[in-house]
């Protein structure tokens, strides 16, 4: 597996950490028919066959309404990537796999969090969020709501800092994946 | 042509070739129970859907065709449940064909409803749940595709009634393309590449074992394989699922590997070089602990199931593919290496293999000659049958030595539960291999526990006249349970006791329109069985009163190496 060993950061709640320099954690970006309960056949695989995931993301494709694209993040120590995949593409549902190494692949994540805030820490979590190019989204009397996109790390590393404050409430979405460009092309 | 959803779901099972199906009506499915009656399909109304679903599945072992069954929702679609699982790790072809309650009260908790496909999404190849009545001609058609190819499965169709009563316009899909299976690919033809490869180790083993699974009887293989032997000399084990793949009688042939496997079965692949795996999966009562399984071997696997490649063994050469074209690809490649040795010289390895032949062959002792040895009633059910004939069982002791004193020389005469272990599997099953192989004499060996779990199917036998023969070997225990209860907990027995004489299986088998026999001695036993085999108009039953201290043997303990296997007593002294 290549993997570029900064790529990942050791984080609680039991999100991928490396081990002996290489992450734990690899994404497949699965092409799934827009059918009835096609989420619940990859989860109940994944769960049937021990298989722990990370995070899963589904959206329907832009190209064609017949798919849908789930991207998972599986953690490769309870399983073999190959019989990961393997026994996803059984699936009658499932079209096409495509597996991306994090070395090669963008990866991007999405997080809500609302704080509750004094008048002294309102201004330092705008500022904060300012620094992670986030928004505020939603402003109540004593509570913000401030979204962040971007590399899972560093959503990490936000929700770090973020720990000094009094969160009310926190929701990331998983990430979602794309293979990096080639910039010769 | 119009026709309601009822009318095309039967004419598409016509499309398809069903020549019989397996079921029992109920409310949701009785829209589709009318057009039955003018069908050509034969309907058998089995007392009980788990019947249903075995009957289906014994049909489809002993023919190659998929078997049907046809159940109403709720209750009537989770009594299939067992066969569905059974079917599942046996990669037998069945479709089931569930009714549903009417779309607009699905969710709402409504009489009889169940998520059945959701229940069965971990147990089946896949299954479906129809919403327009214009997809029944195409998704029963997908259905058969997808249980009959690739590794075969169970399939479960789910029916809503609203939708059998509404009316479509009868189409039937043409081509494969027109079955709405954009990600269903499965391979047949093996990487000539890596079966070059295969071919190398081959030539360079020493001691090899060709480890045959149920995979080279789903791909009709078996002749195949014997040209294989015949070519390079190498044993053959067939495992559980796959006993009749290769002759018994065959000089290569060593029997049966596994925790009740044949000592040489066993030991041949714990010594071996390499293993040609052909359609196996190194299932765990195959390889005792993985750790310590066959150390030295390096490994080719075959199976038409990519995913069995390297889930539990690693192979050196995987191959994906069906086996009968990957073994006629290798051959080829044998071939084509002119007048090279296709092997070493196995000689060494034979005379090794001899050895363990002649010291550790299949053993029990007939002690004082008191006792019916349920040992001794396979070899005389084996002795007095014609050939050919199709051998069901149980699970149990009775199913290890029906696998064990048996001599199976042709493939599709062994019918068995083997990855689910279904007590209640023979009964129905056996029912099932009849219909689908009339001409041949069909004997379940069934153990008093199972019997009784699905006995009531004879019912369905005797109504249907369908003649099968069912040889209870009653030790009037759970005797496999009571075997580990004897060996690993101090004969602490819990549980296992179930008398010989409760019920009366001779009254029984009457009251369900069967003859009934029974044989209390070993003198009672050859005229017992030959009264059986006279018997042709109606299902018998033989109740042989069985030696209840007897052990399967030998045995790999649950989780000990294969090194570890226990023999006989009488045989322990010279290990
Ligand atoms: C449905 C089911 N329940 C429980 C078991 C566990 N089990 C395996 S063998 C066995 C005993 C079978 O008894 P019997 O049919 O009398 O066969 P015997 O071993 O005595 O030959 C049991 C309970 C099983 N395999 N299947
Ligand atoms: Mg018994």
């Amino acid at each position: 597996m290549t993997a570029d060993p900064g790529t990942l950061r050791a984080v609680r709640g039991g999100r991928p950490m490396r081990s002996g320099g290489a992450p734990r954690h690899h994404i497949l970006s699965v092409l799934v028919e827009n059918k009835a309960g096609v989420l619940a056949r990859v989860a109940g695989l994944f769960s049937r066959r021990g298989f722990n995931i990370y995070s899963l993301a589904v959206a329907p494709t832009d190209e064609d309404e017949r798919f849908s694209r789930i991207t998972i993040v599986v953690d490769v120590e309870t399983a073999p990537l190959e019989q990961v995949i393997m026994q996803l593409d059984k699936l009658v549902n499932v079209v096409s796999i495509d597996e991306l190494s994090p070395a090669e692949a963008v990866e991007r994540e999405l997080v809500l969090v609302t704080v509750a805030v004094g008048p002294t820490e309102r201004s330092q979590v705008i500022q904060l969020a300012g620094v992670f190019g986030g928004d505020v989204v939603s402003v109540g009397g004593d509570r913000l709501t401030i979204m962040v996109a971007g590399r899972p790390e560093k959503i990490d590393d936000f929700e770090g800092l973020l720990e000094q404050y009094n969160v009310v409430e926190l929701q990331r979405t998983g990430r979602v994946a794309l293979p990096k460009l080639d910039r010769r092309h | 042509m119009k026709l309601t959803g009822a009318q095309a779901l039967i004419k598409s099972l016509e499309m398809q070739g069903v020549d019989v199906m397996f079921g029992l009506p109920g409310g949701a499915i009785l829209p589709v129970y009318d057009p039955i009656i003018d069908s050509s399909i034969r309907h058998i109304l089995v007392r009980h859907e788990q019947g249903a679903g075995h009957m289906a599945e014994g049909y489809a072992m002993a023919t190659g065709r998929p078997g049907v069954a046809m159940v109403t929702s709720g209750p009537g679609a989770t009594n299939i449940v067992t066969p569905l699982a059974n079917a599942y790790m046996d990669s037998t072809p069945l479709i089931v064909v569930s009714g549903q309650v009417a779309t607009p009260s699905i969710g709402t908790d409504a009489f009889q409803e169940c998520d059945i496909t959701g229940v069965t999404m971990g147990i089946t190849k896949h299954n479906w749940l129809i919403k327009d009545v214009a997809d029944i001609p195409r998704v029963v058609a997908a259905a058969f595709h997808v249980a009959t190819t690739g590794r075969p499965g169970p399939v479960l169709v789910d029916l809503p009634k609203d939708i059998s009563n509404q009316p479509m316009e009868w189409y039937w899909p043409e081509t494969i393309d027109d079955l709405d299976l954009p990600g269903y690919h499965p391979v047949t033809l093996g990487d000539p590449v890596l079966v070059g490869q295969a071919a190398e180790l081959i030539a360079s083993a020493h001691r090899p074992v060709l480890y045959v699974g149920g995979g080279v009887l789903k791909a009709r293989a078996a002749e195949a394989l014997r040209a294989l032997a015949d070519r390079t000399g190498i044993p053959v084990v067939t495992t559980l699922m796959a006993r009749g793949a290769f002759p018994d009688s065959h000089p290569q042939a060593l029997g049966m590997p596994g925790m009740h496997g044949h000592y040489t079965a066993v030991t041949a692949m714990q010594r071996s070089d390499l293993l040609i795996n052909l359609g196996a999966r190194f299932d765990d009562r195959v390889t005792g602990n993985v750790r310590t399984f066959a150390p030295e071997a390096k490994v080719i696997h075959v199976d038409i199931d990519p995913a069995e490649l390297g889930k539990v063994r690693m192979p050196d050469v995987g191959i994906a593919g069906d086996c009968r074209q990957v073994i006629e690809e290798l051959l080829l490649a044998m071939d084509a290496h002119g007048d090279a040795p296709v092997v070493q010289d196995l000689e060494p390895w034979w005379h090794q293999i001899r050895q363990w032949q002649e010291r550790f062959p299949l053993h029990y002792s007939d002690d004082d000659g008191r006792a019916i040895k349920p040992q001794s009633v396979v070899e005389q059910l084996r002795d007095a049958a014609p050939p050919d004939t199709i051998v069901v069982a149980g699970v149990g002791q009775h199913q290890m030595w029906a696998s064990q004193f048996w001599t199976f020389d042709s493939p599709y005469t062994w019918v068995n539960s083997g990855g689910a272990g279904t007590m209640g599997f023979a009964v129905p099953a056996s029912i099932g291999a009849k219909v689908g192989r009339p001409d041949r004499t069909v004997w379940a060996i069934d153990g008093d526990g199972c019997f009784q779990m699905t006995a009531q199917e004879l019912v369905t036998a005797s109504a249907e006249q369908i003649p099968v023969k069912i040889a209870i070997l009653n030790n009037a225990y759970l005797g496999m349970v009571r075997q580990w209860q004897e060996m690993f907990y101090e004969e602490r027995y819990s549980e296992v006791y179930l008398s010989p004489d409760l019920p009366d299986y001779v009254k029984w088998a009457e009251a369900m329109g069967c003859v009934g026999i029974r044989a209390e001695t070993p003198e009672d036993v050859g005229p017992a069985i030959e009264k059986a085999n006279s018997i042709d108009d109606r299902p018998v039953v033989v109740d042989f009163r069985t030696d209840a201290f007897e052990k399967v043997f030998p045995m790999v303990p649950a989780g000990a190496s294969n090194d570890d296997i226990v023999v006989h007593p009488d045989q322990a002294a010279q290990r």
